[in-house]
């Protein structure tokens, strides 16, 4: 299908305000009268509370409020994460807003304040006096597991959730491979280190609305604000601001809460900011994870049987474990034939940081084990890694170890092979103790959400009598262009240019709801409900302008604000004319249009079958590397992408979204670990936990295979979390071909890979 | 504490500022000044995300205290280009796509603007290496090189620079 306006790179119109440093960021906004919030956060990570004694806090002058767990009218709910529908409490842990009796992880919230400033609400935290007992704790899944292991939670087991995958014998299938390859891996903790923390405004409107202001992923956390309150759900507003990174951090509920309790407790407006430490403690990591892979292949390079245990670490609350647990299992045998599969995939709760939504959400973990599987496999039979990956790889037409069969295009083969080859003949190594090596690596996941979410989107269009458009979507925008992707939409459908429209995002009473900016489900659900809406007003002109023209419907065409024959192309007639005429006859003008996921039933088994996910995206990295065979030190010398992205509906944002996931991948791959010692943070500050810097990238090159068989609109696919597959373990391989050592635990510092080489010789 | 009086140039104009002696410059700006565009991303010098130029070099505004730019001149990014005309360097982050989710870049865009200034055509390692105190977790750096590098081309390009 030929597109004017979907499918070009054009600039974003949210980069406009953002370039000239206007846009009113969470924190960049006050009110009149407002106070100041701080939170009292545990000291230790595993501890009875005996008492708190918020009184001397209570007198400081300045100081308005201090609210413990006592003063939360619903302190103990099931977390949500903006899903409509009941999915029992399998897939649903624990959301306490303020701790009670016992705490669970260094940093849990346990007091607010409120104050007329912040230094007096810092001061006032200081004359709380809790009395701790300090508990032994656990803060090992392995150790956790154990049957007389210490308890994190108030349940009788730390086990929080287990899948498990189970596809032919592999028993017998590893009895006729020729070589089984047998490794396990480690990922640790990783940080979003979105640039702007946590921040909001909450107040009380003049309709008692408690309205809130804040940074976040997910706006229908309004549910469980209203819920902790005991008060209506429409009782609560929440306007989502243009969010400074969110990469999954912001889509647990934050300070919602706490805003809300303080606004109304105190009828006053309050705004909480967090410090960049505190964000660090507050919010969620990246699943830490230990992976035990077994994979048998035949001599000839086709893999017999793939085995696979992997265990979670969820930390102190479940939030999203159950479903980051799911997307680990059904992506545990990665995009490749495997007639016979046995996974086991456990998520226990420890007394660490607690683990939820990382973009990538439990399909990165086992890419990089399975692709370091099929490296060291290719190594042992003498294979190149672009040939062992086309040997195996899924193509059209197969089915996923669960059964379901893949709706849309498969290329994996595609992309590995455009990723390689891009890379070019190899150079000669630079300097005596420089090294280069190369590395490939493929990967999966999904877009959209689990189905058994039961997921949709809602989107508006109107139509204004001087033919400009207004758009309204609930759609939180991350930076990544979400809103201009709908922009560019209804431009393509409309035919009118991208400055005639304005679309308002974002607020939960104002706006249609369009779910969360979460599981790389906004362009895919949220540009569907779009362009069916766009289409159902589309419709109406159409109606009304054949009659107008004399017109056989199939014969016009929207273009440039005007609606013309097809036959006869000097025949036309200014949009801003039809509706006039629509207007006039009192024709809807509007449309506010649902697009409704595949839906499919709550898993009722540990034994994952049938289909969870609407499609997949597939892609690969190939790297070149750098390795100082003195120091162990790792460069990225390149790194080609290629993506099947089904229809790049902005270019430009889509390579953004590759070489964004790709360098937070190389962070992943060498030099990001959040160390927790029994519970305590090693890493405070962005000075103790490394991201990649522009010094120590290098540019990505991107590659877009467009296929045109996504389930989003005009065809494509999702690539916000995909992008962030297979970098990683690309690196991991290309250091094994330069230095000849396995890395087999994240990331790959230079003192590990050092040590890896001095203990090989 | 007592507030002393400073004599500040902002985006062009001269302020005279009344300020504590441990108010840091980020706060002044955001707080009393309400020039919101200088973010705080970390509050200790590690993610540059309060950069602004201080007669024309860089510097961090989470690490100065506002007594010592006593007479001196500070640019942030409300001051880049004019209020309805955006700077050239402006202008090639948005068609570059180097603007994600737009926390990094006042600070990126003014780093940009000095490193310019001090080496009008400079390599991209060069670039890389001058934005290395500047964090961004969204676009990869590699579409901000590009808006850099480019600038600097066009730049180079018109005879009027080149005299300098
Ligand atoms: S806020 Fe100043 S460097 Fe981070
Ligand atoms: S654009 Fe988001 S941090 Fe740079």
């Amino acid at each position: 299908m030929e597109t004017t306006v979907v499918g070009k790179g054009l600039p974003k119109f949210d980069a406009y305000t953002k370039a000239k440093g206007n846009i009113a960021y969470a924190d960049d906004f006050s009110l009149p009268g407002m106070l100041y919030a701080k939170v009292l956060r545990s000291k230790y990570p595993a501890a009875k509370i005996i008492s708190i004694n918020t009184a001397r806090a209570e007198l400081l002058p300045g100081v308005h409020t201090v609210m413990t767990s006592k003063d939360v009218p619903h302190n103990n709910l099931r977390a949500k994460f903006g899903q409509s529908t009941d999915i029992g409490p399998n897939f649903e842990g624990l959301y306490r807003v303020l701790a009670e009796e016992k705490v669970r992880f260094l940093g849990e919230a346990i007091a607010l304040v409120a104050a007329d400033s912040e230094k007096i609400a810092e001061e006032a935290l200081t004359l709380i006096d809790v009395i701790y007992e300090q508990l032994p704790g656990v803060f090992d899944p392995i150790e956790a597991l154990k049957p007389d292991a210490y308890l994190v939670g108030d349940n009788d087991t730390n086990l929080v959730s287990q899948f498990k995958i189970r596809q032919g014998d592999v028993a017998t299938a590893f009895e006729s491979a020729d070589v089984i390859v047998e490794n396990t891996y480690r990922v640790p903790f990783k940080d979003h280190a979105f640039l702007e923390p946590e921040a909001g405004v909450a107040w009380v409107d003049e309709n008692g609305i408690i309205t809130i202001r804040v940074c976040t992923q997910v706006i229908e956390h309004f549910r469980t604000v209203a819920e902790v309150l005991g008060i209506p759900h429409n009782h609560v507003r929440v306007i989502g601001t243009w969010v400074g990174g969110g990469f999954g951090g912001k889509e647990d509920i934050s300070v919602e809460s706490f805003l809300a309790l303080l606004a109304w407790k105190t009828k006053q407006p309050v705004k909480l900011t967090y410090t960049r430490e505190e964000s660090f403690l507050a919010h969620s990591k990246r699943h830490p994870f230990v992976m035990k892979y077994k994979t048998g292949a035949t001599k000839d390079g086709m893999l017999v049987a793939l085995e696979a245990e992997l265990i979670a670490d969820a930390g102190a609350y479940t939030y999203l474990s159950p479903w980051v647990l799911l997307y680990a299992t059904v992506n545990a045998a990665g995009p490749y034939n495997i007639p016979h599969v046995k996974v086991d995939t456990v998520a226990v709760l420890t007394n660490n940081p607690f683990s939820s939504a990382y973009r990538g959400f439990g399909a990165v973990q086992p890419n990089f084990a399975y692709e370091s599987q099929m490296d060291e496999l290719a190594r042992i039979l003498d294979l190149d890694p672009l040939t062992i990956r086309l040997k195996n790889c899924l193509r059209q037409g197969d089915t996923l170890t669960t059964g379901a069969d893949f709706g849309g295009s498969v290329a994996v083969q595609e992309v590995a092979e455009k990723a390689w080859q891009a890379l070019g003949p190899k150079r000669a190594d630079p300097g005596k103790h420089i090294k280069l090596g190369r590395g490939l690596a493929v990967g999966m996941m999904s877009y959209g959400r689990l189905t058994f979410l039961h997921d949709t989107s809602r989107s508006y269009i109107k139509l204004e009598l001087d033919g400009s458009v207004l758009m309204r979507s609930g759609i939180p925008d991350l930076g990544a262009g979400q809103a201009q992707a709908l922009v560019q939409i209804a431009a393509e459908e409309l035919g009118v240019p991208l400055e005639k429209i304005k679309i308002f995002t974002s607020d939960t009473s104002l706006t249609p709801l369009a779910g969360t900016s979460t599981a790389t489900r906004q362009l895919y659900m949220s540009g569907n409900a779009t362009l069916k809406a766009a289409r159902e007003v589309k419709e109406r002109l159409i109606d009304k302008a054949s009659v107008m023209l004399n017109a056989d419907k199939t014969d016009l065409k929207f273009v440039n604000e005007k609606i013309l024959r097809i036959s006869e192309p000097d025949k036309y007639l200014a949009l801003s004319a039809v509706i006039g005429q629509c207007s006039t006859d009192g024709d809807e003008l509007y449309s506010e249009a649902q697009f409704n996921a595949p839906f499919t039933e709550v898993p009722v088994s540990d034994v994952i079958t049938g289909q969870t996910f609407a499609d997949f995206t597939f892609g690969a990295y190939a790297v070149e590397v750098a390795v100082d065979e003195e120091t162990g030190a790792v460069n990225v010398e390149r790194a080609v992408t290629c993506y099947d992205v089904g229809k790049a509906i902005n270019p430009l944002n889509v390579e953004g979204q590759l070489e964004g996931g790709g360098v937070d991948s190389i962070g992943y791959a060498l030099t990001e670990n959040f160390e927790v010692e029994q519970g305590y943070l090693k890493s405070h500050s962005l000075a103790e936990y490394l991201l990649p810097t522009a010094l120590d990238v290098p540019d990505i090159e991107t590659i877009l295979v467009e296929s045109g068989a996504g389930i989003g609109p005009y065809g494509a696919k999702g690539i916000g979390e995909p992008a962030c597959n297979a970098m990683a373990p690309a690196i991991i391989n290309a250091i094994r071909d330069a230095v000849g050592v396995r890395i087999t635990s994240l990331p790959a510092t230079s003192e590990k890979v050092l040590f890896a080489m001095l203990s090989q010789n | 504490m007592e507030k002393r009086l400073i004599k500040v140039t902002i985006n062009g104009k001269l302020r005279e500022l009344f300020v504590k002696s441990n108010d840091l410059l980020l706060n002044v700006l955001r707080n009393d000044l309400n020039l919101m565009g200088t973010k705080y991303g970390c509050g200790i010098g590690e993610c540059g995300a309060c950069t602004v130029l201080l007669d024309g070099q860089t510097v961090l505004a989470c690490l100065i205290l506002a007594v010592t730019v006593d007479g001196q001149e500070i640019t942030t990014i409300e001051g880049m280009g004019d209020p309805v005309q955006l700077h050239p360097l402006q202008e090639s982050f948005i068609e570059h796509g180097a603007v994600q989710c737009g926390f990094c870049t006042p600070g990126m865009l003014l780093a940009g603007e000095a490193l310019l200034k001090e080496n009008p055509n400079p390599s991209e390692e060069e670039i890389r290496e001058y934005l290395r105190g500047n964090l961004c977790r969204c676009t990869g750096y590699a579409a901000i090189v590009k808006a850099i590098k480019s600038e600097a081309k066009s730049q180079s390009a018109d005879p009027g620079t080149l005299s300098e």
